[in-house]
Order: C-alpha cells, then sequence, then structure tokens
C-alpha cells in the first residue's frame, strides 16, 4: 500500500482504513455470534451481506473508477452461481466440502470473467447510456439461456439440451442437475460468513491495489477523458476490457457465494434480472461512485433496512422505497451536501477516497 | 463521505437492535408462522396463503384453540425470492415459531426446507408443488405436486378422448408451470392424442399471446392444454377470442380464480375446463362459510392458494390433536409428534379429504371442472 | 403464407403499443437528459385511473382516458418537483436514475395497496363486437391501428410542438444546453415540468391502449412494457421522437416473428441479440444523431 517513493500517501492511508473497517466489523459480529447475541435473523443475513458488498465492490470498479454504467451486472453474478453450483452438483460425492468449494468458487469467477471478457468487446466500443443497455440486453439474455437450459446425468456420462427434460432422454436412474427455469436445487451448503468475508476482502484488496497503480490510474483516465486519454497513448480499449473482466470475476465469486447459501437456484427475473443489477447501481451511487468503502456501506445499509423494516408487514416495500428517494436526495442534492458538511462533518478531516469524486 | 459517517453510524445502531436476541419462552400457545409472496408480482398468491391462514386461526381460536390452547400465528413476506423466503424463515424463528405453514411458492418452499430439516421444524407447504418440495420427511404439503397435475390431466384428456390434437401454452420460466408441462408431455405419449403445438412465455415476455395462439390456430388443435396461473389467462382467453381460436381450453388448479378477477368478461371463459380440487363457487356449506368470511374480510374472492393454505391450518390442528401434543413441547419433538400423525388423519378440507403418505404426498381427487354460463359445473 | 401476415399484424399490433409508450420515454430522455424508469409505472397508473372512473364509477369512457390523462400529466409533474428537481445541480445523471428507481417501487406498492394484487380486467375502449376487423382472411385488432394512427398523430403534433412554438424551442434549448437556455431567459425548471407534463400524459394514452390491447391490469403491468419501450427507443435513437415509433414497431415485429419462426422460449434472448446488433452497427439507434464528441 504504498507508492514508489515509499511513503504513506494519503489515498494509501485511506484504503488502509477500509480494510482495517471490514477486518474490525468482522471481528465484532465474529466475537458477538460466537456469545449467541445474534439471532438467527442477523445470523440469516450475514452471508447475503458479503454477497452484495462483493457485487458493489465489483459494480463499483466499472461505474465508479472505470466510469461506464453497467446495468447488467446480476447476469454476471448469474454465471458464477450457475457455473459453480453445477460443479459442486457434479462432485458434491466424489469430493470434500472444502476442495469442492474452494473450485466451485475459482469456477464461478473464471466462467464469468470469460463472459465478462467476451461480452466486453462488443459493449466497451460503445459509450454512455447505448453501452448501459447493451449491459442490460446481455443480463437479459443470460437470465432467458439459463432458464432454458437443461443438463442430466445418467450413467452414461451428462446430457444437455435446451429443449427440455425429455429431449434429454435420460435413463430411469439418472438424475437432473440444470432442470430448465426451475434451475438446481440441492447445492451444498458450503458458504460461511467466513468465506464470504475472505472473499470480501480479497476483491477489496485486488480493486483497491488496482486503482493505485499504473494500470489503475490509465483507467480513472479514462473516466475523466477518454479522448484525452487516448490522446496521450493509453490503450483505452485494453484497459477498459482489463476493469470490466477483473468486475465480472468478482461478481463471479459472489455468484458462487450466493449459490452456496442456497439450496435452489432460480434465474428469476427479481434475483437476476434488470431489477437486480439496478440494486447493485444503488449500492454504488449511494455509496458515492468510485468510493470503494461508500458502496460497501451502502450495501449493507441497503440489505438491513427491508429486513429491520419487517415489523411494517404489508407497508415494509413502500415505506424502503420513501427511505430510498429520501436518501438520494439528501445525499445528492447540492444544497443538502453543503449543510450536512457544514454542521455534520465539517469539523471532521476531509477524507478522500481514491476516486471518490466521480 | 458525509453520507458515509451517517451510514456507518445507521449501520452500527441497526446492527445493535437487530443483534439483541430474545431468550426462548415456553406459553401456552402454538405458534404458527406463515410465509409467501406478500409484494412483487407473485403478491396475489402469497397473500391468499396468509390470509386464507388467517381466516382458519381465527375460527379455531373462536372454537377454543387446538385441545384448548390458542394458536398465536405470524407471517411474512419472501418478495418470491429463495434468499429472502430464508430471512423470513429466520425472523419467524427468532419469535419462537413451532411449526411452519409455507413457503407458498416452490423455489422459496425448497430453501427453506433445508433450514426446516436442520433444526427438525414440521413444515407443511400449502401451494409448493415442485417434486423436490416434500424431499425432506418433516416436509408436507396440501396440494397436488406439478408432475401429478400433469399426469392426471393428459391421462383425463386421453380417457375422455376430448381431442386428438393438443397445443400446450406454458410458462417455461416459471417452476409451477413449466413442472406441470413437463409431466404433461411426458404422459401424453401414453395417451391417444398427439401435441402438436408446445409454446411458452416468459415472465418477461407476458403481455402478449398472438403469436402462440395463432400456432395453435394453424395446426388446427382441438385443445389448449394451460398449466399456468389465471392471471395471464384473462389476456389469453381475450385474444383468443379476437384471433378466432376455437379448441376448448384446459387448465389445472392455477386457472382457478379467473371467474373472480375484477371485471372479467365471463363470455370469454364459457367451455374452459379444469383439474382442481378447488372452486370457491362450490356449494358446500363449508366452502360457502370459507369464502363468506373471506371477502368480508378481504374483499376479494379467495383463490386456491388461500384454500390450501386454510386447509393447512385445520390439518396441522387435526395432526396435533391425534397425537396429543401440547404446546411446551420442543419444536423437534413436535414435528416427530405430528409427522407420525399426518400418516394416520384423514382431513375432510376445502380442497377434499385428504390423506398423506410417508413421502409427504397429499392423496386427494381432482374434480375435473367446466365453466358454464359463467359458473364452475362439475364435468361429465 | 396467411400465417405469415397474420404474425407480421400481431407483431405491428404490439409494436404500436410498445411505440406509444416509447415516445414518451424518448421525449423525457431528450430534454431532461434522463432515464425515466418510473414511466412505465406511470403507464399502469394511468390505466387504473381509467379503470376506476370507467368500470367502478360507470362513467363515460372519453371521460376515463381524459381523467388518465390529466392524472398522469399531474403525477408526472409532481414527481419530477419533488423527486428529480432537487438532484438536478448533482452533476451525476445517475444519482436520478436511482432516484426513478425508487420511484417506480413507490407507485408499484402504492398501487398494490390501494388496488390490490389480483388482477383487474380492463375494459377495452372498444366494444367486443368491433375489436377486430376483417379483411378477407386477414384480421387485426381495431386497437392497433388506432395505436398506429394516435402514434404517427402524436409524433407529428409533437414535431410540430417542438420546432414552431416557442414552448418547444425552448424543450430544444434546454436539451442542447441547459445554462446558455437559462442565459436567453429561458425557464429551465418550466420547461423541463412542461416536459414530463407532456411525457406523462402521453404514459396515461399509453396506459389506456396497452390495456385495451392486452386487458390483464395488475400493478406490475407497466413494468415490463415500460422496460421494452425503453429497448425500443434505443433501438431507433434514444431522443429521437420519429425514432421510437420506428423502434416500438420494429421491436413488436421482431418479437413476435422469433417466437413464431425460432423459439417463443428464446424470444427475448433474440430481441435483445437483435438490439445489441443494431448498436454495434449504428452506435446511436437508427435514427439517431451522431454527435461529435470534443475534449
Amino acid at each position: 500500500m504504498k507508492n514508489s517513493r515509499g511513503t504513506m500517501t494519503k489515498v494509501s492511508r485511506d484504503n488502509l482504513g477500509t480494510i482495517i473497517m471490514l477486518a474490525v466489523v468482522f471481528a465484532a459480529v465474529s466475537a458477538a455470534r460466537a456469545a449467541g447475541l445474534v439471532n438467527s435473523h442477523i445470523d440469516g443475513l450475514l452471508v447475503p451481506i458479503c454477497v452484495y458488498a462483493i457485487m458493489a465492490v465489483s459494480l463499483n470498479l466499472v461505474v465508479g473508477i472505470l466510469g461506464e454504467l453497467s446495468i447488467g451486472h446480476a447476469g454476471f453474478m448469474c454465471i458464477g452461481a450457475f457455473a459453480s453450483a453445477f460443479f459442486s452438483k457434479l462432485t458434491a460425492e466424489s469430493m470434500g466440502a472444502f476442495p469442492r468449494f474452494l473450485i466451485a468458487i475459482l469456477i464461478g469467477g473464471a466462467v464469468a470473467g470469460f463472459f465478462g471478457f467476451l461480452i466486453g468487446i462488443p459493449v466497451l466500443r460503445l459509450n454512455g447510456d447505448y453501452l448501459a443497455i447493451v449491459t442490460l440486453a446481455f443480463g437479459e439474455i443470460i437470465k432467458n439461456l439459463i432458464n432454458v437450459f437443461y443438463v442430466g446425468r445418467d450413467s452414461r456420462g451428462l446430457h444437455f439440451s435446451i429443449e427440455g427434460q425429455m429431449a434429454l432422454g435420460l435413463e430411469p436412474d439418472g438424475e437432473m442437475i440444470i432442470n430448465g427455469a426451475q434451475g438446481i436445487t440441492g447445492t451444498p451448503f458450503d458458504s460461511t460468513f467466513t468465506v464470504g468475508f475472505i472473499l470480501l476482502m480479497i476483491s477489496v484488496i485486488v480493486v483497491l491495489n488496482l486503482t493505485n497503480s499504473r494500470e489503475g490510474r490509465a483507467i480513472m483516465s479514462i473516466r475523466d477523458n477518454r479522448i484525452a486519454a487516448g490522446s496521450v497513448g493509453i490503450p483505452v480499449t485494453r484497459y477498459k476490457m482489463l476493469a470490466f473482466t477483473i468486475s465480472a470475476v468478482i461478481a463471479g465469486f459472489a455468484g458462487a457465494l450466493y449459490a452456496h447459501n442456497l439450496a435452489s437456484l432460480i434465474a428469476t427475473p427479481a434475483r437476476f434480472g434488470y431489477n437486480m443489477s439496478i440494486l447493485f447501481l444503488v449500492f454504488v451511487v449511494l455509496g458515492g461512485i468510485g468510493s470503494t468503502r461508500g458502496a460497501i456501506i451502502a450495501a449493507v445499509v441497503l440489505t438491513l433496512i427491508p429486513e429491520l423494516l419487517r415489523f411494517l408487514s404489508n407497508y415494509r416495500m413502500l415505506i424502503y422505497s420513501i427511505i430510498l428517494i429520501v436518501m438520494m436526495i439528501v445525499n445528492w442534492n447540492p444544497t443538502s451536501r453543503a449543510w450536512i458538511r457544514r454542521h455534520i462533518t465539517g469539523r471532521f478531516r476531509r477524507g478522500t477516497g481514491a476516486g471518490e469524486e466521480g | 463521505m458525509m453520507m458515509k459517517k451517517m451510514m456507518s453510524a445507521a449501520l452500527a445502531a441497526a446492527l445493535a437492535v437487530g443483534m439483541l436476541s430474545v431468550p426462548a419462552m415456553a406459553d401456552g400457545t402454538f405458534k404458527i408462522g406463515a410465509i409467501g409472496p406478500l409484494t412483487g408480482g407473485a403478491a396475489n398468491y402469497g397473500l391468499g396463503v396468509v390470509n386464507g391462514a388467517q381466516i382458519a386461526v381465527d375460527e379455531i381460536n373462536e372454537a377454543g384453540g387446538i385441545a384448548g390452547a390458542q394458536i398465536e400465528y405470524k407471517y411474512e413476506d419472501d418478495e418470491l425470492d429463495s434468499e429472502k423466503s430464508v430471512n423470513a424463515y429466520n425472523t419467524l424463528k427468532d419469535w419462537d415459531m413451532q411449526i411452519l405453514v409455507g413457503s407458498t411458492t416452490s423455489g422459496c418452499s425448497i430453501a427453506v426446507s433445508e433450514k426446516t430439516k436442520a433444526d427438525n421444524m414440521f413444515q407443511l407447504t400449502p401451494s409448493g408443488s415442485a417434486q423436490d418440495c416434500t424431499k425432506y420427511d418433516n416436509v408436507f404439503r396440501v396440494c397436488f405436486s406439478d408432475p401429478n397435475q400433469g399426469k392426471a390431466s393428459a391421462v383425463y384428456i386421453g380417457d375422455h378422448q376430448l381431442a386428438e390434437k393438443v397445443g400446450i401454452i406454458y410458462d417455461s420460466s416459471g417452476v409451477y408451470s413449466s413442472g406441470i408441462e413437463m409431466t404433461f408431455e411426458a404422459e401424453a405419449a401414453n395417451q391417444g392424442f398427439e401435441i402438436a403445438v408446445k409454446e411458452a412465455f416468459t415472465a418477461d415476455s407476458n403481455t402478449d399471446f398472438s403469436s402462440q395462439l395463432q400456432k395453435c390456430k394453424d395446426a388446427g388443435v382441438d385443445l389448449i392444454f394451460l398449466p399456468i396461473y389465471y392471471t395471464q389467462a384473462g389476456t389469453i382467453l381475450t385474444q383468443a377470442a379476437m384471433m378466432g381460436v376455437e379448441a376448448t381450453f384446459f387448465g389445472c388448479d392455477g386457472l382457478d380464480g379467473m371467474l373472480d378477477m375484477d371485471n372479467f368478461n365471463k363470455e370469454l371463459a364459457e367451455g374452459v375446463m379444469l383439474l382442481t380440487p378447488f372452486v370457491a363457487d362450490a356449494e358446500d356449506e363449508k366452502t360457502q362459510s370459507f369464502v363468506g368470511k373471506y371477502q368480508e374480510a378481504y374483499g376479494v374472492t379467495p383463490n386456491q392458494f388461500a384454500a390450501d393454505s386454510y386447509d393447512a391450518i385445520y390439518t396441522i390442528k387435526a395432526a396435533i390433536e391425534d397425537a396429543g401434543a401440547t404446546p411446551d413441547m420442543s419444536v423437534s419433538d413436535l414435528c416427530e409428534a405430528i409427522k407420525a400423525s399426518m400418516l394416520k388423519i384423514e382431513m375432510e378440507g376445502l380442497t377434499g379429504t385428504i390423506t398423506w403418505t410417508a413421502d409427504g404426498e397429499p392423496t386427494k381427487d381432482p374434480k375435473a371442472m367446466v365453466i358454464r354460463d359463467g359458473v364452475y359445473t362439475a364435468a361429465e | 403464407m396467411v400465417s405469415f401476415f397474420s404474425n407480421l399484424i400481431n407483431g405491428l399490433s404490439l409494436g404500436s403499443i410498445y411505440a406509444i409508450i416509447a415516445i414518451g420515454y424518448t421525449m423525457v430522455y431528450g430534454i431532461a437528459k434522463m432515464l425515466n424508469f418510473a414511466h412505465g409505472d406511470i403507464i399502469m397508473i394511468g390505466a387504473y385511473i381509467a379503470f376506476s372512473v370507467i368500470t367502478s364509477l360507470g362513467l363515460p369512457t372519453g371521460l376515463g382516458i381524459l381523467a388518465a390523462i390529466l392524472g398522469c400529466m399531474v403525477l408526472g409533474i409532481c414527481i419530477e418537483k419533488i423527486a428529480y428537481r432537487p438532484l438536478r445541480g448533482a452533476g451525476s445523471s445517475l444519482a436520478v436514475l436511482i432516484t426513478a428507481i425508487g420511484v417506480s417501487y413507490f407507485l408499484q406498492n402504492t398501487a398494490l395497496l390501494i388496488f390490490g394484487s389480483n388482477p383487474k380486467m380492463f375494459t377495452p375502449i372498444i366494444p367486443f363486437k368491433y375489436m377486430t376487423v376483417k379483411i378477407g382472411e386477414f384480421s387485426f385488432q381495431t386497437i392497433s391501428a388506432i395505436s398506429i394512427v394516435v402514434g404517427i398523430i402524436l409524433v407529428i403534433l409533437l414535431q410540430t410542438f417542438i420546432n414552431r412554438t416557442k414552448w418547444g424551442q425552448g424543450m430544444l434549448a434546454c436539451a442542447q444546453d441547459r445554462g446558455a437556455a437559462s442565459l436567453m431567459g429561458i425557464s429551465v425548471n418550466g420547461t423541463i415540468s412542461l416536459t414530463f407534463a407532456i411525457g406523462s400524459a402521453m404514459a396515461g394514452i399509453a396506459g389506456v391502449l396497452l390495456c385495451s390491447a392486452y386487458p390483464t391490469l395488475s400493478p406490475y403491468t407497466g413494468a415490463m412494457p415500460g422496460i421494452k419501450a425503453f429497448v425500443a427507443a434505443v433501438f431507433g435513437g434514444i431522443g429521437s421522437i420519429p425514432g421510437a415509433m420506428v423502434g416500438g414497431l420494429l421491436l413488436g415485429v421482431i418479437e413476435i416473428l422469433s417466437k413464431s419462426y425460432i423459439s417463443s422460449q428464446l424470444s427475448d434472448a433474440i430481441v435483445f441479440a437483435v438490439l445489441i446488433v443494431v448498436l454495434l452497427v449504428k452506435p446511436t439507434g437508427l435514427m439517431g444523431k451522431k454527435i461529435q464528441e470534443k475534449v
């Protein structure tokens, strides 16, 4: 976390702060769990929170640091989830839990990264809102394709089809692995809070190191002015691809973590459609666009709010939408920003993250 | 960044509030929880489940409870998402739930069953119809399973020689619909009719059905099988009428509810057949009383989800009474006791006379109904 | 051949509805420079208003349509004032986009609480026996003919309004450069309010037409057609009003033909794949203007 002259810069200090903050929260929550202070509701939310936080880190790399709008990021998470769950289902009996899960996570990341790379080739030629639409389109295509994908296994090996279960011609004792719209059921429960935290930490360190490196500065220069960056010899497309692919890999990790936390994995519109992609975007924007720490905090807060509002019963989602609108206005309205700066945070040091002004 | 500080503080406060775990306390009531989608596109089904159960709970409590013990009842929203369904389950567990009625939908029910299995809690899903929902021995269901419905429909169409050429329009992105379609297709091979058209729609393109209907029309099918929920049926029937499609429509329990949609043109549904265990228009006293109470409380006619969950609560009552279980038993002991009794009881419910097998499947007879002059009548 | 033409007509029917929605979408985008993700939900509210007036209150159809248009107009202006205007100086178009999502959730959940989750069957504005027109072997829906005609009229009216009136010129000025526009004495807030009023009024019309063609009305009715119409607007070149019309019709035809001749399960994927190809060939859509970028 040091720059080339060997001294801690303000940016490095801030990044270190993010990592320490995460470690402290993890230690505190783990201690509380060990002491039996955490109820099942919150306990059950810990892995999902890690999933969303990782997605926030991943999308922040594309939106906040690379400066391109993606509204199809749930598609990468979907690919990671299905690829890893597919592997775990295949090897559920033949491998131990630890190596299996490790390989499943790597497969989830690799497959999602591969698709990120493939999709990046055409997508990153476009700019602005058009790029956003194409990412949305890719997310929807991925979801649609997974819903018609059937894979079964019997003594003769694996069978694939996009026609339906019947077309597989499975033997009677055959087993469905991916069953079209019914998805994958019975993925082993390997995800734990500790694994989730480690994945989150790895993602954060990768992204923070990237932004602090030569490549990262090139990527941010593309964000700030693409044409100027190109004119000083920065290979724009290559760096865009780099950031996009890394982001997809991280989303794949999140997908693997998600898939191994639930017994039923279905590519529903609400889970892997544009709605979810936009939710991830909410994390990034509410967190301040470009600030990894902000995105993580926003992900945690926005995951907890609807859960803690459960007592409101049928009014829960209505209140949640109002809170979302109000938070956005308070956080982004120039007047309220100035007011908060003057009255609340004015006396604190103005500690900025790497690319916080986005 | 100022926002982040505020958010950090809010977060810490939220965690502190959320983490306070409440010590378990046994009192003289049975605590029953229910889970379903109460917001989002599937809210209709979840609301049916939680409201249907509420009617049954109120009736039982008014009549003196289960063997003298009152029922405490609480429900949670899962937004049709497996992860949220598990969150809902955990919330109910913190409330010391002893028995779960839910989840409403198959995917959610499967996800939650992993948790109830781990806790050995008795789970009775009113409407989780996919095969895997009852994979574990602590999970039973009230509704028919999807394979069961698909097969029964194909057999019924074959036995009654309703058609030679059949078209299918189903929701390929839905667990319920694709599950029924699959077994219907498999069983059709053994029956005397041919599947001439098999067309899908998805949750993302369920506005227009003209292309699917056009294919059925071009192929000249006599019957169109609709293993879908009634929410899309209105549009399909309207478009079919406009396009002059003359086939008979045949559906499963998901189609019930169609006639009770606000402002539904009942002429469109003339001659539609369905194989369902429950219709809200049935004449028997039990159904009438339930429908009356439901309409009074919620202003709408109950659908099959409501009927299934109403039956679920009465099933739990019957099983508890059969087992002689008491509220002070542990969750796991209660589960074992109810499980054993489930195989012995015979339920006279809204959705038929039901008995259960050890694999959690109900045995009951679907009734074939046909809509004549805007009302359900028994088909011969 | 007969069935091909039937499919083509069905595609144009669906496309005409997308087109009507897309016109409102693209207009708001072109002038206010924001993706109003709540547009689809304003359509849904419009349909509920029309339903309440026509079916619940039993008033004439014309009154229902008028109520839907006015109701949506007021709603649009309020949403803009309360939720979008405070973020105008925020310097990030993303912030407004997220707020639009919040508004979308808000409208859906409000409708859910007021009207319930059970779908309602919309009474088409055309009496049932006149709903199809038969010419020889072909038949098409009256409502789609109406939609296409209404769409063309709206395009002409809007183009005339924007190019020929002072208000319209103000809109163009705001679309080009808000700062310069306000220096020229144009009220930016007023102009954007007007844009939302017109865009939302068109959402009201779209709601009535959508539910007349496809009568199932639930709190989530507007969401998917809204997204599809957004795609249609991009197809045609977002910001271009004739482009939205063309994009909408094309999208409908592609959707129906891919369902009919390729795969009904994969039609979503095919529609989006075509969109991607179009954008790669013509990165600003079919009728969008190419803007020269400067450093």
